[in-house]
């Protein structure tokens, strides 16, 4: 049986779910977009918290779109995907490409306000940071489904959105360089994904502020590995026979 | 077509399922009879392949669900109790999506859709959200989205719930075309006693255990003759009395006395006259579902 059938099938509700909910995009853009004017005006820089909340929009789009594996269980639509025999597999991925593809289309429309930021990155910049958006978008994704997959509720979302998420994005070098930080703190730096994503975009859009981050392939390899790692170990959560209802 | 060997299911400390063992034929419309919390859910989920057993085997067209799920879940079309169509996509998405889930697509997948919109009367209504459709229409959707692949066998919880007595009567006659036409074998889930007579066999689970199995007109035929019921001020009195006098069993179930026995209307003709002045209420009726319940779990279906 194909593959790939099930994964386009999926991908495709998601984007004509969320067409059909045009406020969620207003939503999950506009409070980095706040974050952004705030913080940049306050301090007089546009430019510098500018690819830090574009991580943001696209974590808060990633997550809030995986969240609906939630709503899919409760309102029964996993049900009938749990029956079917189509790969486990390519369900996981079709759901991970759709929620990608949303935070990715959220994410360009932060991208849009580039030049409000001062951000003078040429045709190629541009390219680079909706790739590396697409990127970032997809780990985010899996990440998400990963956190989603075992929750029944979507208040247990929120408390793993402040205590995990939050905290992960500002040890990411989006407030504060990693140069600056203490040791702990730079370890703790070294191995969250979103230090990778950041500097991938800085260098992108802000390379004369990239100093001092990982080196942009380096940063790409690193969030491409997270970002299969997390989908490979989603597949295998989603896989388990268990003697416990899978929906 | 089914069968279901020493199946037992535990969540935790609490035993759902025990020991449960049935077989259903090829063609044949099963039901598992029972009151909410017996167990029919735990069943369902396990013969859908949503979860495995504590212990036991479950085999569907010859596959051991265990091992071959996915050969199992292409031969099953699943109506379940909740929903599962996707509220904000439209009748016609929520087919494609599931053909898609089925592995069938183009001209192939068009024509089933059709067909199974064109068989369940929704083919007016294919651009609709979900959302906007009567509860009526969602459960005709619901069972046109599980017949879509064309399954050998046909499982549904609950089907009916939610219906009002037409559509009920309209999908019956539906899943009898359906068996009689297409021979597909069709398990359901119930607990309405109505609507168990209509199956061809009935498996009664009470507690986590299958406390009778057959056709509803042999589970019936068990009880012969007729049943009286009987109320009184002191039923426990009446039935030693009863129990002494005639040397029947009856059985005291919610505070009255039922007796099963042939020519009934004789019976209470003696009663009456043995005990004055002590029976409140009878009647009497032809055995029911119901009656074979009571016979066989001593409780009151509920």
């Amino acid at each position: 049986m194909s593959f790939w059938l099930p994964v386009f099938a999926l991908w495709k509700r998601e984007l004509v779910r969320f067409w059909r909910q045009k406020s969620r995009i207003l939503g999950v853009v506009a409070s980095p977009l706040v974050f952004w004017l705030l913080i940049g005006s306050g301090f007089g820089d546009m430019g510098l918290f500018f690819p830090g909340s574009l991580v943001l929009t696209v974590m808060f789009s990633a997550i809030f779109s995986t969240i609906t594996i939630i709503e899919d269980r409760r309102e029964g639509f996993l049900l009938s995907m749990m029956v079917s025999p189509a790969s486990r597999t390519s369900m996981v991925l079709g759901k991970v490409l759709g929620s990608a593809t949303l935070a990715w289309i959220q994410g360009m429309i932060f991208l849009a306000f580039a030049p409000l930021a001062g951000v003078k990155a040429g045709a190629s910049g541009f390219l680079g940071a909706a790739g590396s958006i697409f990127l970032i978008s997809f780990t985010l994704s899996a990440l998400g489904f990963l956190i989603a997959w075992k929750m029944n509720s979507t208040q247990g979302f929120h408390a793993v959105m402040n205590l995990a998420l939050l905290p992960m994005w500002m040890v990411s070098g989006a407030i504060f360089p990693v140069t600056k930080a203490e040791v702990w703190v730079k370890w703790v730096m070294l191995v969250n994904p979103l230090t990778y994503s950041l500097a991938l975009l800085r260098g992108q859009l802000t390379p004369d502020r990239a100093a001092g981050g990982p080196p942009a392939p380096v940063s790409i390899a690193l969030t491409v590995l997270f970002g299969i790692v997390l989908l490979i170990a989603s597949a295998m959560l989603a896989n388990r026979k268990s003697t416990e209802s899978a929906a | 077509m089914i069968s279901v060997e020493n199946v037992t299911h535990r969540y935790g400390a609490r035993t759902a399922l025990a020991g449960v063992t049935f077989r259903v034929g090829k063609g044949e419309i099963f039901g598992l009879l029972g009151p909410n919390g017996g167990g029919k859910s735990t069943l369902f989920r396990i013969l859908s392949t949503l979860m495995l057993p504590s212990e036991g085997r479950t085999v569907i067209d010859g596959l051991d669900v265990d091992r071959s799920a996915a050969e199992v879940r292409r031969r099953i079309g699943v109506v379940f109790q909740s929903q599962s169509l996707d509220k904000q996509l439209t009748v016609a998405e929520n087919l494609r999506s599931q053909g898609s889930l089925h592995g069938m697509s183009g001209s192939r997948l068009t024509a089933r859709m059709e067909h199974v919109m064109e068989r369940l009367g929704i083919a007016d209504r294919r651009n609709d959200l979900v959302d906007s459709l009567s509860g009526g229409l969602r459960r005709r959707a619901e069972i046109a989205k599980g017949l879509l692949h064309a399954p050998r066998v046909l499982l549904m919880d609950e089907a009916s719930t939610g219906l009002d007595p037409r559509a009920r009567y309209e999908l019956w006659t539906f899943v009898e075309e359906l068996r009689t036409r297409e021979g597909v074998t069709i398990l359901l889930t119930t607990h309405l006693l109505d609507e168990a007579d209509r199956c061809d066999r009935l498996a009664l689970l009470h507690e986590g255990r299958i406390v009778t199995e057959g056709s509803p007109s042999e589970m019936r035929a068990r009880i012969g003759g007729d049943v009286v019921v009987l109320e009184s001020a002191d039923t426990a009195a009446l039935g030693s009395n009863i129990e002494a006098r005639f040397g029947l069993h009856p059985k005291l179930v919610d505070g009255t006395l039922r007796v099963e026995i042939p020519n009934g209307h004789r019976f209470i003709a003696d009663v009456f006259e043995a005990f004055p002045g002590v029976i409140d209420a009878v009647s009497l009726h032809k055995p029911t579902l119901e009656d074979v319940f009571v016979r066989e779990t001593g409780a009151v279906f509920t």
